[in-house]
């Protein structure tokens, strides 16, 4: 994961970093336990819990469904989550001969407030290039393999929308309960590279 | 059957099929020093993506070895320039001032 990270490099940045933090706080700019706050909040509130209890009510309530996807920012705002960025939800759905995935081709584009930041192959440049231009075969190697009767819809993510997959809910699960149901929806579910209810393969 | 998720009580998982979000200190910091300077209304959130966006580009024509967080570091460094809070002169200088504090210093 940190191969290739070499040590006194990453100490010389860290200097560096620490000197951007002195002259940002010595103009007045920031407070650093404003700036504490806010790593902790994403370190440790935000995370892909958010996203599946969305997920779960959107299974078990549908009139949630309906406005969760005509408007996925205040359908969101609903259960309390609003993005700091500024971006819009959408929610995309997953429905049989239907299958969608997210991206963001250009940079790292994600909806934080409910997967919490993205994970490391979201962010590499095989992984934006590649589910652009052959999707199919990028899932089948993260290990969902569609049948070809199934459209792949691609969503590039941008400053202004950030798109959440709602997958289709198992079958077999009528008598769970929503918590139950949102333990079932990963993080790589809702990005589209996964299903739910299965194990996640691990892509680090 | 999978068990159920306490997602709302104090003993709730942070990321329950997450990953370390940050490997180094520093990457959360220069993170945090970002969303700290955006939400104090110095900057709107596209002047930092154009950014970023340059700085992946580049990394990606590079051959794409250019950690996130180091190309996150260079956008943010440029917008600082660019918005004349902090000239690379100034920065250059106190990293260099806190490289001779002497080893065993009180960080704070």
């Amino acid at each position: 994961m940190s191969a290739g990270h070499d040590h006194d490099h990453d100490d010389e940045i860290a200097l560096r970093v620490e000197a951007l933090e002195s002259l940002l706080l010595e103009k007045g700019l920031i407070d650093s336990a404003v700036v504490d706050e806010i790593i902790r909040h994403y370190e440790q509130d935000v995370g892909p819990m958010n996203g599946a209890r969305v997920v779960a009510r959107a299974w078990v309530d549908p009139a949630y469904k309906t406005r969760l996807l005509a408007d996925g920012t205040a359908a969101v705002a609903e259960l309390g989550y609003g993005g700091r960025e500024g971006a819009h939800v959408r929610v995309v759905e997953n429905q049989p001969g239907v299958h969608n995935v997210v991206v963001c081709s250009l940079c790292s584009c994600y909806p934080w407030a409910l997967l919490g930041l993205p994970p490391t192959w979201y962010k590499s440049p095989a992984y934006r290039s590649r589910v652009v231009r052959e999707p199919r075969a990028v899932l089948a190697e993260m290990g969902v393999t569609l049948p070809p009767s199934v459209e792949v819809r691609v969503w590039d993510s941008s400053a202004e929308v950030r798109y959440l997959v709602l997958p289709e809910r198992p079958p077999d699960t009528e008598r769970l309960s929503e918590g139950e149901l949102a333990a079932l929806v990963s993080r790589d579910a809702m990005i589209g590279v996964a299903l739910p209810g299965r194990r996640e393969a691990s892509h680090g | 059957m999978a068990e159920q998720l306490d997602l709302e009580g104090r003993a709730a998982p942070p990321r329950r099929n997450g990953e370390l979000v940050f490997a180094e200190p520093w990457e959360s910091r220069v993170f945090g020093l970002t969303m700290a300077l955006h939400e104090a209304g110095v900057f709107a959130w596209d002047e930092f993506r154009s950014r970023l966006i340059e700085a992946i580009r580049r990394a990606d024509a590079d051959g794409g070895s250019q950690p996130y967080w180091q190309s996150w570091r260079h956008a943010f460094e440029s917008l600082l320039t660019a918005k004349g809070i902090c000239a690379d002169a100034d920065l250059e200088a106190r990293t260099h001032a806190l490289a001779a504090r002497p080893p065993g210093h009180d960080h704070h």
